[in-house]
């Protein structure tokens, strides 16, 4: 009963997160071009869509960026939140408070402020620009998602692990990094949403040739945005929701398997020692 | 060695998070003559007017009413999360950052249409014979707005903290004799205040200076600092009057925090920042 | 550790693919290359293929949201088009600021197409600079089935019966250029206390406006949200196609006449390829694709007679003489936009 109440609030929340996304699914089979108004059926946004060369690519784009994005920054931020970590006092203080800076700063300003950057630098604005402003606001917010499970992280497994033998690096691989996973895998979660997601930053920070989908969508309001960008938004959307599924029905056919071989209690593995056994 | 995984970050954060604050502090603290900028306050001064400040209150009131309700809908959804409810957690959790992947001005558009006089949710109350709900062009829905936007930011983080916490500890209390709510508020929620701390600076900050939800859920008619600043780079083309909002906003933020810090001793300062 | 290596490696190929996909589009064009920044979804792109086959060159194709977006870009010197489409104001904001190269009207021979009365206007007044592209008025679109009375006059904006039934713009510029010409006085005035006043009447005014809206308020009067917006024609144009209850009115104390134009902005590299692309959207069927894409009105005469006589005929999308003599032109207003900020946040905070 607990247990129903408990899920019941989950799904209220989703209800909350997903009823603007059902009424953007629904407008993509919209016969009128306006949101105000109910035209009929119709799949030509679906046709449409496939034919413009500028959605498609700018949806390129869009993947490779969020992706390679929130993978560097991922890397690096979770790396300086491992040295924050370990640093003490005034320098502690100002790192945090430098970091705190783009999530501070209004959009405008960080993506004005590049924007003069790079100009003054004369790196040619594209994807390399784009790319650096992407990561350079992603940062922070994983930063902020590692961060905690560091504190969380008890002071001496680290020191066990080197007493057990293990060099510095070994260490960290095979003991932090694990445990503060959750924390990691949140942070580059977080990093991908607000890349794929950023408008102005983009905008200001990218070159001739080179446009996201954001700027794409942007520089349609004026005219109301194509029903084709809500088509791809379905499509989107249903490949994320399938391919969880997909992911879904084999680890549970998986760990099936796995509880029924001998070689269950693999998946356990989870003690210090255990996991230190492979080095 | 634990140390050194700083480096790349520090370069990086000289690159480009200082130089280019280095830039809007020249800005903000010069004004532009003929023969090039002179350094001057007068950009600092213009924003302690009466009307400018008035703005700056709305928008650290409409932040904090945001943070506090994503915070009151967020931690219990977290909690939920992190215990035996689900069995795929991993599924459950992206599923809180899968509507964040459609555009963000398209989501936007849709609560418009859910929240007109005549929209979606307001057909369905009528249909129940239920009063109508009118919120649109109101503090409430610019509140709605950015609550709906940055509730995963809330929750992301107070999950993975709470998703760890060493069930022997609670356990342990419990064999103790704490009833679960002296567990909860003994054992649970201290140990998860780094992630509630993250949270909450992940909303509260941007929450600050959206510009794009006050727009169009409140219909232009509340003026947030976000409004004010965009409005002065692109529109009137004041960089110098934007750059020192943005300059007095930060330092007023990052001093607050400071303050509190002090206040609760060095130990908590840690989890403060 | 091995996997660790791995991962690594991994990353490195990632990062080292990317690097050499961004180098790979920065080289290997034979061709000359146009680069085109214009409004989102502002010209019918199938045109774009046809120019590069008939002339041999390769069109970039970037887009934008705002002037005041485009105008930041061009400002800073980081990028490189060719062809920029600034409406009016941003145009002689340009102009002050001399970010723009003159054009060569021998080399565009199709301008001829283009209407005498949309030319040598105040912002241009030799069109050394610019020419039209699309062009429109500002006026009153309103639900007839809620709104059962002629509009003849900017009052009705301020009518107390339409109580949070008004749409305003969201638009400094524009939303004062209402009250100012209400008040009789020009929309580029300079002087703090017509402002001022003009300030006083949006205040009194703000009572009875659901919204401050930009681009979503096209979409409220289609679902008939508001009776009445203040909007641009073009705007207008689209949301009537849409609902037929709606129509737009052209109040007789005057309108703001406002134009998309076609420039070039300084430093541009392929000033040949901008002229023959300036031309080629000069001639009559290439304008007659756009503006019936657009759905805005074209300033080309050979296009506009090729137009369904409804449409040509509609004095809402293609106003009389009188409307167009009793009409101003915006100009860039320089250091004085300040003041018009001042009261847009007075009114806004109000």
């Amino acid at each position: 009963m607990v247990k129903f109440l408990k899920r019941s609030y989950v799904y209220l929340i989703f209800a909350f997160l997903y009823m603007p996304i059902a009424v953007l699914m629904v407008y993509s089979f919209n016969d009128s071009r306006s949101r105000g108004m109910w035209g009929g059926f119709t799949l030509r946004w679906y046709v449409e869509l496939f034919q413009d060369r500028t959605i498609m690519s700018s949806l390129y784009s869009t993947l490779l960026i969020g992706v390679v994005s929130a993978l560097v920054a991922t890397i690096i931020g979770t790396l300086a939140a491992i040295g924050i970590h370990n640093t003490r006092g005034i320098q502690k203080k100002v790192i945090m408070n430098i970091t705190y800076l783009p999530v501070l700063n209004p959009e405008i300003v960080t993506a004005i402020s590049l924007m003069i950057l790079f100009v003054f630098a004369r790196v040619r604005l594209g994807y390399l620009t784009l790319l650096l402003a992407h990561i350079t606001f992603n940062i922070p917010y994983v930063i902020l998602s590692v961060l905690p499970k560091l504190r969380q992280l008890n002071k001496h497994l680290y020191e066990a692990a080197l007493d057990l033998g293990s060099t510095p690096t070994q260490a960290l691989w095979k003991v932090i990094i694990p445990e503060i996973m959750p924390g990691i895998i949140t942070g580059m979660l977080l990093a991908f949403t607000l890349s794929i997601d950023d408008f102005v930053i983009s905008f200001f920070t990218t070159g001739s040739g080179v446009s996201t989908l954001s700027i794409t969508i942007y520089s349609m309001a004026r005219r109301g945005i194509n029903p084709k960008i809500n088509a791809l938004s379905t499509i989107m959307f249903t490949f994320v929701l399938l391919l969880l599924i997909v992911v879904n029905v084999r680890q549970a056919r998986e760990e099936k398997k796995g509880r029924n071989g001998k070689n269950g209690s693999k998946r356990q593995v989870s003690s210090l020692g255990a996991r230190l056994g492979g080095v | 060695m634990k140390r050194a995984t700083l480096f790349p970050y520090v370069i990086w954060m000289a690159l480009f998070i200082v130089v280019p604050m280095l830039l809007v502090l020249y800005y903000a603290f010069t004004v532009p003559t003929d023969a090039g900028a002179t350094w001057s306050l007068d950009n600092f001064s213009r924003f302690f007017e009466p009307i400018y400040l008035r703005v700056l209150g709305r928008s650290l009131r409409l932040a904090v009413i945001s943070t506090i309700i994503c915070l009151l809908l967020g931690y219990p959804a977290a909690m939920v999360m992190a215990g035996n409810a689900f069995s795929r957690k991993s599924v459950i959790l992206l599923l809180f950052v899968v509507p964040m992947w459609m555009n963000f001005l398209l989501r936007t558009y849709a609560w418009l249409t859910l929240l007109e006089r005549n929209g979606v949710i307001n057909v369905l109350l009528n249909a129940l014979r239920l009063p109508n709900l009118n919120i649109l062009y109101t503090e409430s829905a610019v509140v709605l707005g950015m609550v709906y936007n940055f509730l995963p930011f809330m929750v992301l983080p107070i999950y993975s903290v709470l998703s760890k916490i060493d069930k022997g500890v609670i356990e342990a209390a419990g064999d103790l004799g704490a009833n679960s709510f002296r567990v909860f508020t003994r054992v649970i929620f201290p140990l998860s205040v780094p992630g509630l701390v993250s949270g909450v600076t992940m909303v509260f900050m941007p929450a600050l200076t959206t510009f794009v939800i006050s727009r169009l859920l409140g219909g232009g008619q509340f003026t947030l600092i976000g409004n004010l600043i965009e409005q002065q780079f692109l529109v009137v083309g004041d960089w110098g009057f934007g750059s020192s909002i943005s300059v007095v906003m930060i330092v007023l933020i990052l001093f607050s925090m400071a303050i509190m810090s002090f206040f609760e001793g060095e130990e908590k300062s840690v989890a403060l920042w | 550790m091995v996997k660790m290596v791995r991962k690594g490696k991994l990353v490195l190929l990632v990062l080292v693919l990317v690097a050499f996909s961004l180098s790979l589009a920065g080289c290997g064009q034979e061709k000359p290359t146009l680069y085109v920044y214009n409004w989102g979804d502002y010209i019918d792109e199938d045109i774009l293929g046809e120019f590069e086959k008939e002339f041999g060159m390769k069109v970039v194709y970037d887009t934008y949201s705002t002037n005041e977006d485009m105008y930041v870009k061009i400002k800073s010197g980081g990028s490189n088009y060719d062809v920029i489409f600034p409406s009016e104001y941003m145009l002689t904001r340009m102009l002050q600021e001399d970010m723009l190269e003159k054009i060569d009207l021998n080399k565009i021979p199709n301008h001829k197409h283009l209407d005498e009365r949309l030319m040598g206007t105040v912002y241009d007044p030799k069109n050394e600079y610019s020419l039209p592209y699309l062009w429109g008025t500002l006026g009153i679109l309103y639900n007839t089935t809620l709104v059962d009375e002629e509009i003849t006059s900017w009052d009705v904006l301020w009518d107390d019966k339409y109580r949070k039934q008004i749409l305003m713009l969201d638009s400094q510029r524009d939303s004062i250029g209402a009250a100012l010409i209400k008040l009789g006085y020009s929309v580029n005035t300079h002087d703090v206390d017509q402002l001022a006043e003009a300030g006083e009447l949006l205040k009194q005014q703000k009572p009875l406006v659901l919204a401050y809206v930009v681009d979503e308020g096209k979409d409220k009067m289609v679902s008939g949200e508001a009776s009445l917006a203040l909007t641009w024609s073009g705007e207008a144009m689209y949301a009537i196609s849409e609902n037929e209850d709606l129509a737009y009115a052209i109040p007789e104390e005057g309108t703001n006449v406002w134009f998309d134009v076609m420039a070039i902005p300084k430093g541009a590299k392929n000033l040949e390829g901008a002229f023959k692309f300036m031309d080629f959207l000069n001639r009559p069927e290439i304008a007659l694709r756009n503006t019936e894409y657009v759905g805005y009105s074209t300033p080309n005469v050979a296009a506009r007679a090729m137009l369904p006589e409804e449409v040509r005929n509609d004095t809402q999308a293609y106003p009389s003489d009188e409307d167009i003599e009793n009409a101003e032109f915006f100009v860039h207003l320089g250091d004085a936009l300040r003041h018009y900020d001042r009261v847009w946040t007075e009114v806004k905070a109000h």
